[in-house]
């Protein structure tokens, strides 16, 4: 008898199409999953708007759920609540430092430092330094900006706080 | 005019606005003044789209004639596009862009406030999700001009001018009709004259800090309500809707 939790264990194993370290699951895209009977509703909400990557997790989510032998699969979206950096969990934060990326700090900081009130700190997820500077708001994807560390001078990406 | 009506209506010029400027910013990219900026650039059009992807989609569910977000974007013609004049303008100097980028995320920002409380919830989600990219825009804008502005006296010049050129198609941003008095009324859309008090201050608040100058208000362009647009749209959507008319059946 398959349940929701086994489902939820499957999707823990597709990996983010533009961060492979950390799953769908843990980048908290993936909402709801509902069983009914033999069909399978998983609702999705998206990161930003506008993400490429969200037609490629849908596509791999209805792919994992496939090959686990259940044909009947909708996937639903949802702009409520909106997306957040802080239901990506501690642990996923560990493996996108370790992968190179400085993680987000929680949004209610970000928030007071897109406000000008308060300076942001950002480490350097190679070297650890703090002595860090922002080259540009906007990097490589939707989700991250761009920094470098001035001790041990490597660029790196910041995921920035949604 | 119906309740549902105004609510189509009133969804395509949110989400026109959100794609014909998407498409304008990403006529920069490869060919903004610094790498970063065309990678700012590329996300600010990338966001926009996103937006747009949300509010053509329920504009077509609201409409109710089976019409989705691609046959909206791709299968009308200039008068039945609702988009500001403001977004539709040419991108210019690097400095242009910035000025009507600043503009228009302004006035979006405070919109979008109002209509994260909207009573139609599919409005209010969509607006909620919206506001937090455009924050970040406003942020990006607002920092150029403060560079521009009070940069070199060249940068200093052709900011201004373009100020001075772009502010008569501010107005139309604040006109209201028929849509927003029914919607207004049933607690969907926002007052537009309170956004428009709301985006004066914070406008000024800038320029000054910018060492600009707000220009008087004067003769104001208008139209778009009406779906009377500037020549350059048409050029727009000749070149965005191009593929799919020729190849109706294309999949990408």
């Amino acid at each position: 008898m398959i349940t929701e939790n086994d489902i939820l264990s499957w999707l823990k194993e597709i990996p983010d199409p533009e961060i492979p370290v950390i799953s769908v699951v843990e980048l908290g895209v993936v909402r709801k999953i509902e069983l009914n009977n033999s069909k399978v509703t998983v609702t999705v909400t998206p990161t930003y708007s506008g993400c490429p990557a969200m037609k490629q997790m849908e596509d791999d989510i209805r792919a994992k759920i496939h090959e686990n032998g259940i044909s009947d699969v909708e996937i639903k979206m949802t702009y409520s609540p909106a997306w957040t950096t802080d239901w990506i969990t501690d642990e996923a934060k560990e493996k996108l430092r370790v992968y190179g990326i400085a993680p987000p700090e929680h949004s209610t900081i970000d928030k007071k430092v897109l406000m000008g009130l308060q300076e942001r700190v950002v480490k350097c997820p190679q070297c650890g330094s703090a002595v860090t500077e922002m080259i540009s708001q906007f990097g490589s994807t939707a989700c991250k900006s761009l920094y470098k560390c001035k001790d041990c001078l490597e660029p790196f990406d910041y995921f920035k706080c949604l | 005019m119906n309740q549902q009506e105004a609510l189509y209506q009133y969804t395509l010029r949110l989400g026109d606005n959100a794609l014909i400027l998407g498409h304008r910013l990403s006529e920069w990219t490869s060919k903004a003044p610094l790498l970063e900026e065309d990678l700012a650039l590329g996300n600010l059009a990338l966001d926009l789209l996103g937006q747009a992807n949300s509010l053509l989609e329920y504009a077509g569910k609201t409409e109710g004639k089976g019409r989705s977000q691609d046959d909206l974007a791709y299968k009308r013609a200039e008068r039945e596009f609702l988009n500001n004049l403001l977004v539709e303008l040419p991108n210019g100097d690097f400095g242009f862009t910035i000025v009507r980028q600043f503009l228009y995320s302004t006035f979006a920002l405070f919109l979008y406030e109002e209509l994260s409380k909207s009573k139609d919830e599919q409005i209010a989600a969509i607006a909620a999700k919206s506001l937090k990219e455009i924050k970040y825009h406003v942020r990006h804008s607002s920092d150029w001009m403060l560079r521009l502005g009070d940069g070199t006296e060249e940068s200093h010049n052709r900011v201004q001018k373009s100020l001075n050129d772009i502010w008569m198609y501010t107005g139309e941003l604040f006109e209201m009709n028929e849509v927003d008095a029914i919607l207004i009324k049933a607690g969907i859309a926002a007052d537009l004259n309170a956004i428009k008090q709301k985006w004066s201050s914070k406008i000024e608040e800038v320029l000054s800090q910018a060492t600009l100058k707000r220009p008087q208000d004067a003769f104001m362009q208008t139209g778009s309500r009406k779906g009377i647009h500037t020549e350059y749209l048409g050029f727009i959507l000749a070149e965005m809707q191009y593929l799919p008319r020729a190849y109706p059946t294309a999949k990408w």
